[in-house]
């Protein structure tokens, strides 16, 4: 029989295997971390931060940190959810996110964590920038306005695909997706079907003329925020108590 | 001492879409110099969609507005339509959009005439500026206040079972819809159905009753002779959501008829003028000094043939009656036109909640892709024009819009003159309900300022300098 490992999550006993992360374990026992670069299947990243927690009071992002015995893990705290309120704000201002617009409008995970955390409007100053869309693929669109450079693609692409269809370039704010070909997403071997598009978790790695094809009321995150479907006990998490029940828009 | 030049400024326009003003200037005789409606809000839209999907443009062009997006979302959608080649929707698509049209009808206009007209005319136009709003007519009237709540709630509901929500929702899709209209929802919207269409009949009696009876009075208020436009069938039945441009004169000739929609700029051209950011379409036969027309409710029944519901036919033939058969060209009259249009509206939604068609599951087609398409429908406002080009890549490279209230650009202005003109005249001391007169001839059209806004370049600047008595000492004017 495999060893298990106990610690606990804000104070609730949970097993891990060994080398398993914190994030897997937290699955598991119905308790939610929220999350934007961090998938299934996928090797962990650590980019985005939301899932930071504190293990035995210091820093860690669960989907890279592997669970210990007997280590003391706090997540739904009211300082660590307000760093993560602030993390998906600082998102929203740093790209062009228009949801009213936007074809992945209740199928995203970042509109739907923003409802999650209460962000009708965000708190900091737009940045506005200037990104570039790279439409020059027949089937597959790249809207950079809205990435979030979680390489969930990049990582989708080589693991899941066995392709190598985009990396970043670029420093701080340049930073960008950029397609492995000097003549953008058409100069590759993306197809519509990747698992590289239905890995982007928000509207910016698109199949084309899918569009608005799914009407409102049957898109992923009508009815139910973000991370429910993991949780045991919703109605507990503090950022779920008083938030988003409403339709995306 | 007497006083110098004057310039009156009504700002902002009230009970209206937008934010716009009127100024008016008078001579050292007090006569009116110059009348005009500004548009002080600015739209890009034009210019911002370039580069987007041509998926995205029906959802997100219809952000012009919250009160009738739907017209936007289905005019993109007709001439995205057009691009990717779906020359005929199925009977699903065709007739669930035209739902979701009747519904945005039902509640703009029912919006329009209840919350912001009603109190002209039910209190008056000299009436306590305190009392004439939608408060006082829920505390005189509420019973009427209280139907017209009801109508616009549930053309609202229409919306939200055929787009997802009430304002700015997803229904039509390039080729078209995205849903049916499930049997549940269907007997949800049943159960009113009924009582919606009695009271849209009882509001045809009144705004008739109102017009007829104060004819005297509004008959020259803010009116003029003009050509009007709308789009009809090829039988010349009215239409508001599929059909060809037709104009006719003051008189009733016709100037154009079975225009063909995707060569529009054939017909119609716009002109830009420094002092506002509407454009001025005209219809280029007659030039643009005389190539003005109106659009709108008085206009689609100045211009149609017939209604294809048996209330509102009857209702147009009262309204045709009064003038003989020939066009109407009395502004106050769009009030009378709308709640016919109102009426009709409620009827096709009893038609179409009765057509199985709505439960079908055929909803996409596409065909032969092109690289330009143009949408034109009629909105609650006018006829409304979306021209849009594409490239290879699926990504829009031009837009054109021409929305309603930019064809009634020019009408308003001629109507606000009119009204300076009838009333301001040499009079020594303007009261508010004299400048309230101005407001009434441009509610008359209801504008939608804020979707109208479509001038390019540099913002024009105008700065006057006044001396203490109001005179205009200097003026100073930058051109876009």
């Amino acid at each position: 029989m495999e060893q298990t490992l106990e610690f606990t999550i804000d104070g609730l006993p949970v097993t891990a295997a060994p080398g398993e992360t914190i994030m897997a374990a937290a699955d598991a026992a119905g308790i939610y971390i929220p999350r934007l670069c961090a998938m299934k299947g996928l090797s962990p990243f650590g980019a985005c931060r939301l899932c930071t927690v504190l293990v035995d009071g210091r820093s860690q992002s669960a989907c890279t940190q592997p669970a210990a015995a007997g280590m003391v893990v706090e997540n739904d705290t009211e300082q660590l959810q307000g760093f993560r309120k602030n993390l998906i704000d600082m998102l929203f201002v740093e790209g062009n996110h228009f949801c009213m617009a936007c074809e992945k409008s209740g199928n995203c995970e970042l509109q739907a964590l923003a409802y999650r955390f209460g962000i009708l409007a965000p708190k900091y100053q737009y940045q506005f920038p200037q990104r570039e869309i790279d439409a020059s693929h027949p089937d597959v669109l790249l809207d950079r306005n809205r990435c979030i450079l979680c390489a969930r693609c990049v990582r989708a692409s080589q693991e899941l695909d066995g392709k190598e269809i985009a990396g970043f370039v670029g420093r701080g704010g340049e930073k960008h997706l950029a397609a492995s070909s000097g003549c953008g997403f058409v100069g590759t071997d993306v197809a519509a079907d990747d698992a590289a598009l239905a890995a982007c978790p928000v509207g910016a790695l698109l199949r084309k003329r899918v569009g608005f094809s799914t009407p409102i009321g049957q898109r992923k995150y009508d009815h139910q925020p973000i991370g429910c479907e993991k949780e045991l006990r919703p109605e507990k998490s503090s950022t779920t108590s008083d938030v988003q029940k409403g339709v995306a828009s | 001492m007497g006083k110098g030049a004057e310039r009156i400024v009504i700002e902002p326009v009230t009970r209206v879409e937008g934010h716009g003003k009127v100024t008016i200037l008078l001579d050292e005789q007090r006569q009116v110099q110059e009348a005009r409606l500004h548009i002080v809000e600015f739209r890009g839209f034009e210019r911002f969609i370039q580069g987007r999907p041509l998926w995205e443009i029906p959802v997100l062009v219809q952000r012009l507005c919250g009160i009738c997006p739907v017209s936007h979302h289905l005019c993109a959608a007709k001439a995205i339509d057009h691009i990717v080649g779906a020359d005929q929707l199925t009977a699903t698509a065709h007739k669930m959009r035209l739902l979701m049209h009747h519904g945005q009808f039902l509640q703009s206009h029912a919006l329009h005439f209840f919350h912001l007209c009603s109190p002209d005319l039910l209190f008056g136009f000299d009436a306590d500026v305190a009392k004439r709003n939608v408060i006082g007519i829920i505390g005189a009237h509420p019973e009427l206040a209280r139907q017209g709540v009801l109508l616009r709630k549930y053309g609202q509901e229409i919306i939200r079972a055929t787009a997802g929500k009430k304002i700015h929702g997803t229904g039509a899709i390039p080729g078209g819809i995205n849903k049916n209209l499930s049997l549940a929802e269907r007997d949800d919207l049943l159960t009113d159905l009924e009582q919606i269409v009695a009271w849209s009949r009882d509001v045809v009696t009144l705004a008739k009753d109102y017009t007829l009876e104060h004819l005297e009075e509004l008959a020259p208020l803010g009116s003029f002779d003009s050509s009007h436009m709308a789009i009809v069938r090829d039988d010349g039945a009215y239409d508001i959501y599929d059909g060809r441009l037709r104009a006719c004169s003051a008189e009733g000739e016709v100037i154009l008829d079975h225009a063909d929609n995707q060569t529009y700029h054939h017909v119609l051209a716009e002109e830009v003028r420094p002092w506002s950011y509407m454009k001025f379409p005209f219809i280029r036969e007659l030039g643009p000094r005389d190539g003005w027309y109106r659009v709108g409710p008085l206009a689609r029944l100045n211009v149609c043939d017939y209604f294809d519901t048996p209330l509102a036919e009857a209702a147009r033939k009262e309204f045709a009656a009064v003038t003989g058969g020939k066009p109407c060209n009395v502004t106050m009259a769009y009030h009378w036109a709308r709640m016919i249009e109102l009426l009709h509206s409620a009827e096709t939604i009893d038609q179409l909640l009765h057509d199985p068609d709505l439960q079908g599951n055929d909803l996409v087609v596409t065909g032969e892709r092109r690289l330009e398409g143009v949408g034109i429908i009629e909105a609650p406002r006018g006829t409304l024009f979306h021209h849009y080009r594409v490239n290879e890549d699926d990504q829009i490279t031009m837009c054109n819009l021409i929305v309603s209230t930019t064809s009634n650009n020019e009408p308003m202005n001629r109507a606000v003159k009119k009204v300076a003109m009838d009333h301001l005249n040499g009079v020594e001391t303007i009261t508010e309900g004299m400048l309230n007169r101005v407001e009434v001839a441009i509610r008359a059209y209801d504008p939608c300022l804020s979707c109208a806004t479509h001038a390019m370049g540099q913002m024009p600047l105008v700065v006057e300098l006044h001396d203490a008595d109001g005179a205009v000492l200097d003026k100073r004017v930058r051109d876009a």
